[in-house]
């Protein structure tokens, strides 16, 4: 698997992303940062990291989805590359509209930075594969907009089409039908508020997460 | 010309902000409340003379970046001429 990061002034899993992607494939993980306007051409999958990319100034994630680099991501998603956003990441594919709806102040006002059990609601995809559909799986949540917001229609044709990924098991921060995770029609964008990447190896508690970046460097040898 | 932008969230969605400074509010005595709504106010000086111009550019930029259409409405407002 040959991944890249996009790195944004404020970001800051940026490693620790680059080093789960890495930890799975054994290749350095090519960091892609904002103000460029390509992607390099052999990448199988980029990473979007958490963080608070441009100090979440306007909203969060809406000025690093219109920074040159997103052109250039946008061209990626739509010739079919695999994309990955955590957290912040998440945000800034929904300003993008590469994945629908959009994350909202948390309902209950506060930052939350906790273990989360979800729910895997859809395992036949590149990220989800090492799971069983309705498997509970602990991945930790940071963050202060992590309300998930999409009108009936949209959430309809999440549901018709398999979109969403992963439920919260009890709703932390008021997302609609707890929702922590989706997918593009594709099923090759996946957007996710917790932090597979931090739970990615029993020396940090956990390796639940560690199974996504399991599926997909599977995907890609 | 100056644009005076108000973005405002949609009828129907959930404004935990609003409803936190609701409550805050209360407890300082204001209790006959009955809703509040938080939004954002972006002040704009354009280089431009003409007020249909300089309404259809702030438009633009609503829909391209400033307001998040999915959640969000906007309004805008000439509130004078460029100092």
């Amino acid at each position: 698997m040959r991944a890249a990061i996009i790195i944004f002034p404020g970001s800051n899993c940026d490693r620790d992303l680059a080093l789960a992607f890495k930890k799975v494939s054994g290749r350095k993980t090519r960091l892609i940062w904002h103000k460029d306007s390509e992607i390099p051409k052999d990448i199988d999958i980029i990473g979007i990291p958490g963080g608070f990319s441009f100090g979440d100034y306007l909203r969060s994630g809406a000025i690093a989805a219109r920074s040159p680099v997103c052109n250039a991501l946008i061209r990626f998603a739509q010739t079919g590359g695999y994309i990955l956003g955590v957290c912040n990441g998440f945000q800034i594919l929904t300003e993008t509209k590469l994945l629908p709806g959009t994350l909202m102040r948390n309902s209950g006002i506060k930052y939350l930075c906790k273990d989360t059990e979800l729910i895997v609601e859809n395992n036949n995809t590149a990220f989800t594969h090492g799971y069983q559909r309705k498997q509970k799986v602990t991945i930790p949540i940071a963050h202060h907009d992590g309300n998930y917001f999409a009108d009936n229609k949209t959430l309809k044709e999440l549901y018709e089409h398999d979109s969403i990924a992963f439920k919260y098991r009890n709703n932390p921060n008021g997302s609609k039908d707890n929702i922590a995770g989706i997918l593009s029609k594709n099923k090759r964008v996946l957007g996710m508020m917790p932090h597979p990447e931090r739970l990615n190896d029993q020396a940090l508690g956990g390796s639940d997460g560690a199974l996504i970046f399991g599926a997909l460097d599977t995907m890609f040898n | 010309m100056k644009l005076l932008i108000n973005i405002t969230l949609k009828e129907g969605v959930l404004d935990p902000q609003g409803l936190a400074i609701k409550n805050s509010l209360s407890t300082l005595g204001f209790e006959n409340i009955n809703t509040v709504k938080q939004g954002k106010i972006i002040e704009i000086d354009i280089f431009e003379s003409d007020i249909k111009n300089a309404e259809a550019q702030a438009s633009l930029m609503c829909e391209k970046l400033l307001a998040n259409i999915v959640i969000e409405d906007y309004s805008v407002k000439i509130i004078g001429k460029s100092a």
